[in-house]
């Protein structure tokens, strides 16, 4: 094999700038388990297979490029939703401004003023260890081992209310690194919502184990300050017949990763993974997701949607693997771009790995402009180039917003993209 | 039932398994011919291409090229990217030339050819009068021809044996000949195009290639020429532990056509075998070739030993305007198949196709695509992939298609089918698509399923049994690839999809 050269001074550039954090003990463990990994893997680089379409530097240099803190205008976005609130300022825990964290059905912990024996030592860093292979994700073991802040969820009834974690943006400077774990105890039902910026630079990794019959509901938000960079990971392990929905929105920024791991361990269960991303300029997004099929009669959808204008990029690898245990899969994924104008880009790598015979999986990835048949259609019944525009743009994003159960929360991301259009015209 | 009913069941059986018995079992062309040979020493080095170059005949550039190959591919890595494992090939236990001894002297009639030799040509179902052209008998060109015409060119182990048809091909000004040969009559033309394509400096395969290259076929159609026959290379690998490395070079000139096929076969032998080719193709302006290929080394017993690694380099250049090139391949042979025909389309308005079928059954590992880089105006491609996958196999569909910012107003169509039979095996499709303008449309759509169990019951409900209704059902997934063959290659490959099947199910 090819060996890769592993930058060794680039890892300990970035660690110097590093601060092992003291977690709670339970954590240790993982936490020095991952900090070995880093240092044997390496960060990633330019060449790495895995980041052909993204270039990593800006998230692996030792401190991150200031970002200007963008004043939102307006009402905070799923205000109208009611939501047990929790707060981060540039990544660490608001206590005043968050909501009281006890709620019916669910129990809520910061990591680091969890007690010494604690459930979720049996996931914290485990679910990312399990999603290193067979492709690494180095900045999720970095992410392990020096998370500052984070939550610990476990859901045990049907949650009413949602999690709404609230990621202010509001130094120039500021490097954030969260972890989160949550359990969806058998029969149990949560939705967490993940909302605005976080930070200059932020590094998120969310581990969730999902029980049998369980069901979660994941949707973000990630806030638009132009210049800010994130790169994320969710972890997720399924147990049988549970549903598991995961959808970002991602207006601007000047970079994302959003890295999705979904392990269907248990038979019969469903996991949907979805995005909307709308960009311009600098704008560069990238969607990662894995998708491996263990369990029997499982499955799984991966829908996501760009608009890019004005030279922004965005990028898609998705990947489904179906085991050999995994019969009666059904695997989708769709990845499409709408490019409104000459100078951006949509790169894609929709793959299938399928070691079972009887699956049904498909893939699709197209990329364009706007139909004209469909702007000729509405110019010739007087609506105006740029409302027919927007309109074709919102029925194009409409398939992946459609994968969010919660309509009103569905309504408010939709008011959110019709805001980005129209600022666009300003 | 009636008696009359069991009889004209048992008729159809009886006729199915005469067929599939008159396929000769499992691999049909696993002979080996027993004749004398001229070996270069084992491994490579330095020496070897020189003496390569030397047995040519060739002149010194070209042996300068070969070795700053060879230095080239000393530095270079395997590439580890595919999926595809085998054991690791050891370069120096190869024979990189090998002649039939009889070539020496050109004999007189077919009665002094080497019976073995014609054989050969005889169990590669090549017709007598092609067979006295290969064989090198004088005056043959002049002799009647059957039917219909296709010129052959028949490359065996290291050299090539034949070419047929030279002199009415001259006629319309087509040059069709040994590589070998190119380089000597031809200098002017094979050192503008040679490498043009497929740099020395490629990839690992390439270039080694490049180094060794002992033979294989010339092209040359002339501005505005529509080449009057078929042209067709046959590939044999005879000789045991011996490379083969052929290098083809299709050149067409403006204006014009030509339709060339390729196929191959090799003994049965329980040791991998390495074959390395490289195939390039320029299509000038408002030019157009159609590259058909049935693949069928040796894939391997049952249990995967032996076999063909065929880790080919293919690429075409759509270099002028409006010109086309429609790559066609039915892959069912070799034990390893690393394999990507590409297209640069280069020229505005050029068109690039891909067709493919690939079968892989027992212990036979394929990962086959292609790559499509738009960088001229207007251009257009079409892929359109099958992979069959059965026993404990694995097929993988690796393409690439890229619309480069100027590429404005392009278009591209991908369409890749998996199927697998048995739940030992594996289906994988890693496409790569960018796209870099807006005016400029990629579509690409892959599905992966199983044998349809309704259609399987309706054949066998109507008196087939299991493995003749794969048979029919499969060929029917492969239909749209099928038709772009060529009459001569579409029949031959059909059967090959069911003989390639055997054993996969049951």
């Amino acid at each position: 094999m090819a060996l890769r050269k592993i930058d060794h001074e680039a890892v300990e550039a970035r660690l110097s700038a590093l601060d092992l954090p003291q977690g709670p003990s339970w954590a240790a463990a993982a936490r020095r388990d991952a900090l070995e990994r880093v240092r044997a893997g390496g960060l990633p680089q330019r060449r790495d297979e895995y980041w052909r379409f993204t270039r990593p530097d800006s998230l692996i240099q030792p401190e991150p490029t200031p970002a200007q803190v963008l004043r939102e205008e307006g009402s905070e976005i799923f205000s109208g939703i009611d939501r047990l609130r929790i707060v981060f300022r540039d990544g660490v825990f608001d206590p005043e401004a968050s909501d009281d964290l006890a709620a019916e059905g669910v129990a809520i912990e910061r990591v680091a003023q969890s007690g010494d024996i604690h459930w979720a030592r049996d996931l914290y860093g485990k679910l990312e260890v399990r999603g290193q292979e067979p492709v690494s994700r180095p900045l999720a073991a970095l992410n392990t081992a020096f998370a500052t802040d984070g939550l610990l969820i476990r859901a045990t009834g049907k949650v009413r209310r949602p999690v709404a974690l609230v990621y202010l943006h509001e130094q120039e400077q500021s490097d954030a690194i969260l972890h989160h774990v949550v359990k969806v105890e058998e029969g149990a039902e949560l939705t967490l919502l993940e909302t605005g910026p976080a930070a200059a630079r932020f590094n998120t990794v969310t581990e969730v184990e999902v029980a049998d019959r369980a069901t979660f509901h994941h949707v973000r938000a990630q806030g638009r300050d132009h210049e800010r960079r994130a790169v994320t990971h969710v972890f997720a392990r399924l147990g049988g017949e549970c549903v598991f929905k995961c959808f970002t929105l991602t207006a601007n920024g000047m970079m994302t990763r959003n890295e999705a791991v979904i392990e269907l361990a248990g038979d019969d269960a469903v996991a949907h993974v979805a995005g909307a991303a709308v960009g311009d300029g600098d704008f560069h997004h990238d969607d990662t997701v894995f998708v491996t099929h263990e369990g029997r009669n499982c499955e799984s959808r991966q829908v996501f949607k760009k608009v890019l204008r004005n030279g922004a990029t965005g990028v898609f690898q998705g990947k489904i693997l179906v085991r050999q245990s995994a019969q009666k899969t059904d695997g989708y994924q769709i990845s499409q771009s709408l490019l409104l104008d000459g100078d951006s880009q949509f790169l894609a790598k929709p793959e299938l790995e399928i070691y079972a015979d009887d699956v049904q999986c498909s893939h699709g990835s197209t990329s364009g402009a706007i139909d004209e048949d469909a702007m000729f259609y509405l110019r010739s019944r007087g609506v105006e180039q740029s409302d027919a525009q927007d309109l074709l743009t919102l029925a194009f994003l409409a398939e992946a917003i459609d994968e969010i159960d919660d309509r009103m929360i569905a309504e408010d991301l939709v008011t959110q993209l019709e805001r980005w259009l129209s600022r666009r015209r300003r | 039932m009636t008696v009359l009913d069991t009889d004209i069941r048992e008729g159809v059986d009886r006729e199915t398994v005469e067929r599939v018995q008159a396929m000769a079992g499992k691999y049909k062309h696993g002979w080996e011919t027993d004749i004398e040979m001229e070996f270069a020493p084992k491994g490579l080095n330095t020496d070897i291409v020189r003496l390569i170059s030397e047995k040519n005949a060739e002149p010194e550039w070209m042996t300068d090229w070969r070795l700053k190959a060879f230095e080239r591919w000393q530095q270079m890595e395997e590439p580890d990217w595919a999926m595809i494992q085998h054991p690791p090939i050891d370069y120096q236990e190869q024979y990189y030339y090998a002649k039939p001894k009889s070539m020496m002297e050109k004999p007189k009639s077919l009665d002094e050819v080497d019976p073995k030799l014609l054989q050969t040509y005889e169990k590669l179902g090549i017709p007598l009068k092609e067979q006295m052209i290969l064989a090198g008998v004088e005056g043959a060109e002049e002799a009647p021809a059957e039917g219909r015409k296709v010129a052959v060119d028949a490359v065996f182990d290291s050299v090539s044996v034949g070419t047929t048809f030279q002199k009415e091909l001259a006629k319309a000004g087509v040059i069709f000949c040994s590589i070998s040969e190119a380089i000597r009559e031809h200098p002017e033309l094979v050192k503008k195009y040679l490498g043009s394509v497929v740099p020395i400096q490629d990839n690992f395969f390439a270039t080694l290639n490049s180094a060794v290259f002992s033979d294989g076929s010339f092209v040359y159609v002339p501005p505005g020429v529509k080449c009057p026959m078929e042209l067709s290379t046959y590939f044999r690998i005879n000789a045991e532990n011996t490379g083969q490395f052929e290098r083809t070079l299709i050149i067409a000139d403006k204006g014009s056509y030509v339709s060339y096929l390729e196929g191959c076969t090799a003994p049965q032998r329980d040791t991998a075998q390495l074959h390395a080719a490289v195939v390039e193709l320029v299509a000038l302006e408002d030019a157009e070739i159609k590259y058909s290929t049935v693949q069928n080394w040796y894939p391997g017993d049952e249990n995967g030993k032996g076999g063909i690694y065929n880790f080919v380099t293919k690429r075409a250049d759509c270099r002028g305007d409006r010109s086309k090139v429609m790559w066609t391949q039915v892959e069912t042979g070799s034990a390893v198949t690393w394999k990507y025909p590409s297209c640069i389309l280069r020229g505005d308005d050029s068109q690039g196709e891909f067709y493919s079928i690939a079968i892989t059954n027992n212990w036979q590992q394929a990962d086959t695509g292609t790559k499509m880089i738009h960088l001229g105006k207007r251009t257009r491609s079409r892929i359109v992939s099958k992979g069959i996958s059965a026993g404990h196999a694995q097929n993988t569909y690796r393409g690439l298609v890229s619309m480069h910012p100027k590429a404005k107003e392009s278009r591209n169509y991908t369409q890749c089918d998996s199927l697998l039979i048995g739940d030992q095996c594996g289906a994988h499709t890693v496409p790569y698509i960018e796209v870099k303008n807006n005016s400029s449309r990629a579509e690409h759509e892959a599905t992966t399923s199983k044998v349809d169990d309704d259609q399987m019951f309706y054949c066998q409900q109507r008196g087939m049994d299991e493995e003749e209704a794969v048979a029919l059902i499969v060929n029917g997934f492969c239909k749209d690839v099928l038709q772009a063959l060529p009459m001569e290659f579409a029949m031959e490959a059909q059967q090959l999809v069911a003989i390639s099947l055997e054993g996969s199910v049951g």
